[in-house]
């Protein structure tokens, strides 16, 4: 067995050797830009829902510095930070703040960060469009739907002039910061959920699910309802204050409460060392207001991106 | 009396037949199914463009290259490993060991039970023993290396199983020759063995090409704008690149999913097709 392996792996080497002469040729004539000085690769990992925004910039620094590799994994927040602690990746997207025992870890590890804020989301909750019921609820009416030990099953059950029929609860998959984020502001504790609802880590199924069912009822990010407004009945939420319906204003002024949510990106403090990544911050930080809202997240005020680059120094 | 059980005899013969039709009636709906909505989404998204871009936040401009590329090297990579691993470990097994040993029969046992292991279990091995602690990092090679895990018991079952169909009578054959037990092994053994190494190989190997999952966790990315440079490189692959797309809130990024899934479809074809082209070789030498 062992010797077979030796041997394999040589084999192997050989052939990676001659199949690398092949494909080497083509990549290096595509990304010749003499002006351009920034070579070098900027690791990042971590959440899929900072990913469309790091992604989308990653793209425009190519078009400006082609010889710099980007690539961008979606590990997901918590194996993000993983791979971050253990100095595999120079920046994590992250879509909540550091944990107290991630940061430990990193300390442990000798890793210094700076944590950028870098756009709003805001988690909205939707029903279908044929739903002519609901316009608005408030924080406490949706933790009455959503807690663990809830009772309701109506409609009827939240506001006694609403119809008699059940209600269908969609949400995203354990897994997700969405679900973490929308538990832990609306039940108190991250993870606490009724248990009887439809999860999907792909929120697209969430927007089909409930654009096929008149008494169904979830949330997920801004970004998918505003790819499918024509599916979908957005509702505003009420926090004391009046109901409030998300909207890029709303959420960006905090006005959309408690579900507008700031998403993050870490970065290591000792790969600031390499100028294509101080390069990307910065670049990153400069086209954000333009670029974010694309993608359908939520820009910061401008000052906000100005006080990022200062973090650098 | 005899006509009526002559009748019935026949009339069960034709249910079974009609049972039967019906099975592979139901996987035929089923593809069919799959297939039009693939190509009825992605067939006017799949074109030149589309074949030799990088991925890109705008659908119009997204592209497949960097992934397809990725999923050469990786499957690539892992036919060789684990066709040399897996045969080697099957020849072992049936002709240099006592099969009655029970050292043997639990070495047997462990590899098919590895065969049920599922995949995200060889992500979690390869990211561990890999990636870190043979430093190969999220490389190409790591993940070759892992799908190479994934697939090599079915590859060696497979190959043992036709190892074992190989007449006795040749293999008397060519010691009458005087032949070593590596010139039989090489000359007779695996030529005659080959066709039935080769299909349980393409089911094995087409299986991998599918993977997401445990190429995610050695580090495959979501997002890679430039082709990789060697083995050691960073990559994705198709697999990972659709699944990407198919999460986006954007609606075009469905078709250029389905686009994907064409792409990945003909890869696969085009493998398999060099196996049953290889495999009729043998076969027809054979015959």
């Amino acid at each position: 067995m062992k010797k077979n392996k030796l041997a394999s792996l040589i084999l192997v080497g050989a052939l990676a050797l001659s199949l690398a002469a092949c494909g080497g040729g083509s990549t290096e004539t595509e990304g010749e830009a003499p002006d351009t000085p920034l070579t070098g690769t900027i690791a990042i990992d971590g959440s899929s829902t900072v990913f469309p925004i790091t992604e989308a910039i990653a793209e425009e620094f190519n078009g400006t510095y082609p010889e710099v590799r980007i690539p961008i994994g979606v590990s997901g927040t918590g194996g993000g930070f993983k791979k971050f602690i253990a100095g595999e990746t120079d920046i994590s997207n992250a879509s909540r703040p550091i944990k107290d025992e991630e940061a430990q870890a990193a300390a442990a590890a000798g890793i210094e960060y700076i944590e950028m804020t870098i756009a709003y989301d805001g988690l909205s909750v939707l029903v279908n469009p044929a739903n002519d019921w609901v316009e608005n609820l408030t924080v406490e009416e949706l933790k009455m739907m959503w807690a663990p030990d809830s009772t309701v099953k109506k409609w009827s059950d939240i506001r006694p002039e609403w119809p008699n029929e059940e209600i269908k609860f969609y949400a995203p998959g354990t897994d997700s910061g969405t679900f973490d984020y929308f538990t832990e502001e609306i039940n108190g504790e991250s993870g606490a959920i009724r248990p009887d609802f439809t999860a999907s880590e792909d929120d697209n199924v969430l927007v089909q699910g409930i654009a096929g069912d008149k008494n169904a009822i979830g949330f997920f990010g801004y970004a998918y309802y505003e790819e499918n407004q024509d599916k979908l009945k957005l509702v505003a939420i009420d926090n004391g204050s009046g109901p409030v319906t998300p909207d890029f204003d709303t959420i960006q002024d905090g006005s959309y409460s408690p579900l507008s949510r700031p998403i993050f990106i870490y970065i290591n403090k000792a790969s600031l060392g390499k100028p294509e990544v101080v390069e990307f911050i910065t670049f990153y930080n400069t086209v954000a207001g333009e670029i974010i809202p694309e993608v359908g997240y939520v820009a910061l005020p401008s000052a906000d991106y100005e006080a990022n680059l200062k973090l650098l120094k | 009396m005899d006509q009526k059980l002559y009748e019935k005899r026949h009339l069960k013969n034709k249910l079974f037949h009609l049972l039967l039709a019906g099975c592979i009636l139901f996987s035929i709906t089923a593809l069919a199914l799959l297939l039009y909505d693939i190509f009825s989404k992605g067939l006017g998204w799949l074109d030149w463009q589309f074949l030799t871009s990088m991925p890109s936040r705008s659908p119009e401009k997204a592209g497949i290259l960097s992934a397809l590329v990725g999923s050469v090297w990786v499957i690539g990579l892992t036919s060789v490993f684990s066709l040399i691993l897996g045969v080697g470990t099957a020849v072992y097994l049936e002709e240099y060991t006592d099969p009655k040993k029970l050292i043997n029969r639990i070495i047997q046992l462990n590899i098919s039970n590895l065969a049920g292991v599922p995949a995200i279990v060889y992500g979690l091995l390869g990211l561990a023993f890999f990636v870190r602690f043979l430093g190969f990092d999220k490389s190409i090679l790591s993940g070759a290396l892992t799908l190479t895990l994934l697939i090599l018991p079915v590859i060696t079952v497979a190959s043992q199983e036709a190892i074992r169909s190989v007449p006795r009578s040749l293999r008397e054959a060519s010691y009458s020759l005087g032949t070593t037990k590596l010139q039989t092994i090489t000359g007779v053994v695996l030529p005659y063995a080959m066709p039935g190494i080769l299909t349980g190989s393409i089911l094995a190997i087409s299986r991998a090409m599918g993977e997401a999952a445990p190429l995610i966790m050695v580090g495959a990315a979501g997002y890679i704008a430039f082709l990789p440079k060697g083995p050691m490189d960073w990559f994705t692959v198709l697999p990972v690149q659709i699944f990407n797309w198919t999460s986006r809130p954007q609606e075009e990024f469905q078709y250029i999913a389905a686009a994907g899934i064409i792409v990945l479809m003909a890869v696969l074809l085009s493998a398999n097709a060099v196996a049953i082209l290889l495999r009729n070789k043998y076969q027809n030498r054979m015959d």
